[in-house]
């Protein structure tokens, strides 16, 4: 399936349906990361039931050094 | 003690995390600089090297407060979206609302920043929006509930230091909530004298990542923060035209 990933377009496995999935198919399920899916925040503990269709628009963000 | 929203905080030196030369000169800087608040930025990650490091990471997070700002911001919107994503981490709930309306001054879009700050208060966040030396403005802010203000001494970046400091002054004195000078210092002196003038706090960034040993330069921040403060509670003494002798004018051995 394709997502707009930080507004890039990102094929990703087919086996991926949920937030949760594409933060672990990543490796940034122990990292600080927030996600943004259509521009509605995904709750830290909603990323398991929050499911994903092809063409979602996705954000994650972190924090870097800024001042 | 300086007191923003409900937290307390012993240093009034709040420190930003961007443009050091390595993490190890960060994490010693930060040390030295005694500061418990540290600003960040919220940005894109990059997903395909989710290994690279984060200070973050690094850091202790029961010792320090995250202040993030909504730097990148160029309307309350904006500003809005990337507050909640800060605080959607649930590691604050504090921020800095920054948002630009000039792109070579970088001066705050001050109507755009009373909007914000206003959404962001009603929805729970410790506000602390950074604003030009407008009197008027910080009032309007603080009248909103803002938790401080965070006039800039001159433009982020700069190092020129205090270019205004009676407007700084004027703010301070209407004040009832803490005042943060926020951007433009440049040396110790200039954090002194923000101090000096009445400032609750001051925010800073480039004078210390960038300076040619930020370790030093966090060191030397600090101690003219707390000097300034000091100052500040002591009471300078008023200027006078004339010179007037330290020493008595009784006693003298030619008399």
């Amino acid at each position: 399936m394709e997502l707009i990933i930080n507004g890039e377009a990102v094929t990703i496995p087919d086996h991926i349906k949920t937030s949760a999935a594409l933060l672990n198919f990543f490796q940034l399920e122990e990292k600080v990361v927030i996600v943004e899916l259509n521009e509605a925040i995904v709750a830290k503990n909603a990323h398991q039931d929050t499911t994903l269709s092809a063409g979602d628009r996705i954000e994650i963000v972190h924090f870097v050094g800024g001042g | 003690m300086l007191k923003i929203g409900p937290y307390e905080f012993n240093s009034r030196l709040l420190l930003g995390t961007g443009k050091y030369p390595d993490f190890d000169i960060q994490r010693k800087a930060v040390e030295e600089s005694g500061t418990e608040v540290l600003t960040f930025a919220v940005r894109r990650m990059n997903i395909f090297e989710a290994n690279q490091p984060n200070f973050l990471e690094q850091l202790d997070l029961k010792k320090y407060k995250l202040l993030p700002n909504t730097a990148g911001a160029k309307t309350a919107d904006e500003a809005v979206r990337i507050a909640r994503l800060s605080k959607a981490s649930g590691l604050c709930d504090m921020v800095k609302v920054e948002v630009i309306g000039c792109d070579k001054t970088l001066l705050p879009d001050p109507v755009e920043t009373l909007k914000a700050s206003e959404i962001l208060l009603n929805e729970g966040f410790i506000v602390l929006p950074y604003t030009s030396d407008d009197v008027v403005l910080a009032r309007k802010l603080q009248e909103l509930g803002c938790h401080a203000v965070m006039p800039c001494a001159s433009p982020i970046g700069s190092g020129q230091g205090i270019l205004n400091p009676l407007y700084l002054k004027f703010i301070m004195e209407q004040a009832t909530v803490p005042v943060i000078v926020d951007a433009g210092i440049g040396s110790p002196a200039d954090a002194a004298f923000s101090m000096e003038l009445g400032a609750d706090g001051v925010l800073l960034n480039t004078a210390v990542s960038s300076a040619k040993d930020p370790v030093k330069m966090a060191k030397a921040m600090k101690l003219a923060v707390d000097a300034g403060r000091l100052g500040f509670e002591a009471g300078r003494i008023a200027k006078k035209d004339y010179a007037a002798a330290s020493s008595p004018a009784e006693g003298m051995i030619f008399s």
